[in-house]
């Protein structure tokens, strides 16, 4: 087996993981990067998306939205403003960050960030089948 | 020297304050412990992000595309500060020692002719400044309906603070809170969001950024603001119920010794009523 990364989630009220995992796959702003060992340290920011994390314990993957990862020789940390299990994730929570989404789009003057952020929320919707 | 009745209900009526006040206590303490994990769980999202934005911020700091919200608008001639307290009272001098500072930190900028606006964010503090400050409230964040404080309200306080920001109706923010040291001693804080400063960073390890540092850092420092203010809030919770378990344990003891007392003073009465009457009745008997 593959060497492993020590992978930290934390949201700003909870840390929902840290496990060593053999790879990570985060949806970064500019696409979806794969960190595993000796990847080159890097800080991107995360676009709403689904993370993975591949450990000895299986394979678990959450909803977030909003924040960066930081890749690093210590391993991987992302530091997501909203992180849900995905088997926890539910139309509600959708609705509500759609509804968030649009709001914001509605005073902001960067429409094309705005509108792709909610074309993000709706892609991240539709790969998790709610 | 009041009746025998009046002491007696006087005793009856300190015993339900203590337990009153004893029940707080008990109430504060349970939500202490929750308050305290709350501000646990915490920690590590906001140390992480301020270790990352301080390194950003080095690097990217000194150039003159930095973003506003770390170089500021180039003046300080207006402040805004913003005055976190509880929402309720009955916690000792949490609340007052939190206006205490606020309306120094005030003062001293109206005196060095700044310009001052307040944002009150629990009910306490505001009801404490309106006297002598009221002309200088540009708003107030209400949290009494919120049973647990969660990072949404954070938000939508930093969303409030940032909007403020952008129309430039300030220069210079300050958020007032208490942090939580021990259940006995709570630390009024000051502690300047915006302009964002970083203690400590420097020396970052190299990175590649994804996309550039500055497109980073441009959408961390919302971020950024959105937890100090979380985390303020946190602290301040924690604070909160800290101060009113002690204040609520000395309410107690201070019942207790005035129960002590006041059945002291109620037998010494009795007995003396007793007295008296077997005086009258012995003097009467001689008398025959």
């Amino acid at each position: 087996m593959a060497g492993s990364v020590q992978f930290d989630l934390v949201s700003p009220e909870r840390r929902l993981a840290s496990v060593a995992a053999s790879e990570v796959q985060i949806p970064g702003a500019d696409g979806d990067l794969t960190a595993m060992e000796g990847h080159a340290p890097t800080i991107t920011t995360l676009r709403p998306g689904i993370l993975k994390a591949v450990s000895s314990e299986g394979t678990k993957s959450y909803v977030v939205t909003g924040g960066f990862a930081e890749i690093s020789a210590g391993g991987v940390s992302v530091l997501a403003e909203r992180a849900v299990p995905v088997e926890e994730a539910n139309a509600a929570l959708f609705d509500a960050l759609l509804s968030e989404a649009r709001e914001a789009a509605a005073v902001t003057e960067d429409k094309d960030a705005a509108e792709k952020l909610i074309a993000d929320m709706m892609a991240l919707r539709a790969a998790v089948g709610q | 020297m009041p009746s025998l009745k009046d002491l007696k209900n006087r005793i009856g009526s300190v015993k339900n304050t203590r337990k009153i006040t004893k029940a707080m206590q008990m109430v504060a303490a349970a939500k202490l412990r929750r308050a305290q994990e709350a501000a646990e769980a915490a920690r590590p999202y906001a140390e992480r992000m301020n270790a990352v934005m301080a390194g950003l911020a080095a690097s990217v700091g000194s150039s003159a595309s930095a973003p506003r919200l770390l170089a500021g608008t180039g003046s300080d001639k207006v402040h805004l500060l913003v005055v976190m307290t509880a929402e309720r009272g009955l916690c000792g001098g949490f609340n007052s020692s939190i206006a205490r500072l606020a309306r120094a930190h005030a003062n001293e900028l109206l005196a060095a002719g700044k310009t001052v606006k307040i944002l009150t964010v629990g009910k306490k503090g505001r009801e404490q400044l309106k006297r002598d400050l009221a002309n200088h409230f540009v708003g107030h964040v209400d949290l009494s309906e919120v049973k647990r404080v969660g990072y949404a309200n954070a938000q939508t306080i930093a969303r409030d603070l940032l909007g403020r920001f952008e129309a430039g109706e300030f220069d210079v923010a300050t958020i007032f809170y208490n942090r939580f040291q021990s259940v006995i001693s709570q630390i009024p804080t000051a502690q300047q969001v915006i302009p964002a400063k970083f203690e400590g960073g420097g020396a970052s390890a190299l990175y590649d950024y994804e996309p550039s540092e500055e497109a980073i850092l441009a959408d961390l420092l919302p971020r950024g603001v959105a937890t100090q203010v979380f985390a303020a809030l946190l602290e301040n919770g924690a604070s909160e119920q800290g101060a009113r378990m002690s204040a609520m344990d000395n309410a107690t003891r201070n019942a207790g010794d005035m129960i002590n007392k006041l059945t002291i003073q109620y037998n010494r009465s009795r007995q003396a009523a007793i007295t008296k009457e077997l005086i009258e009745i012995i003097s009467g008997a001689e008398a025959l």
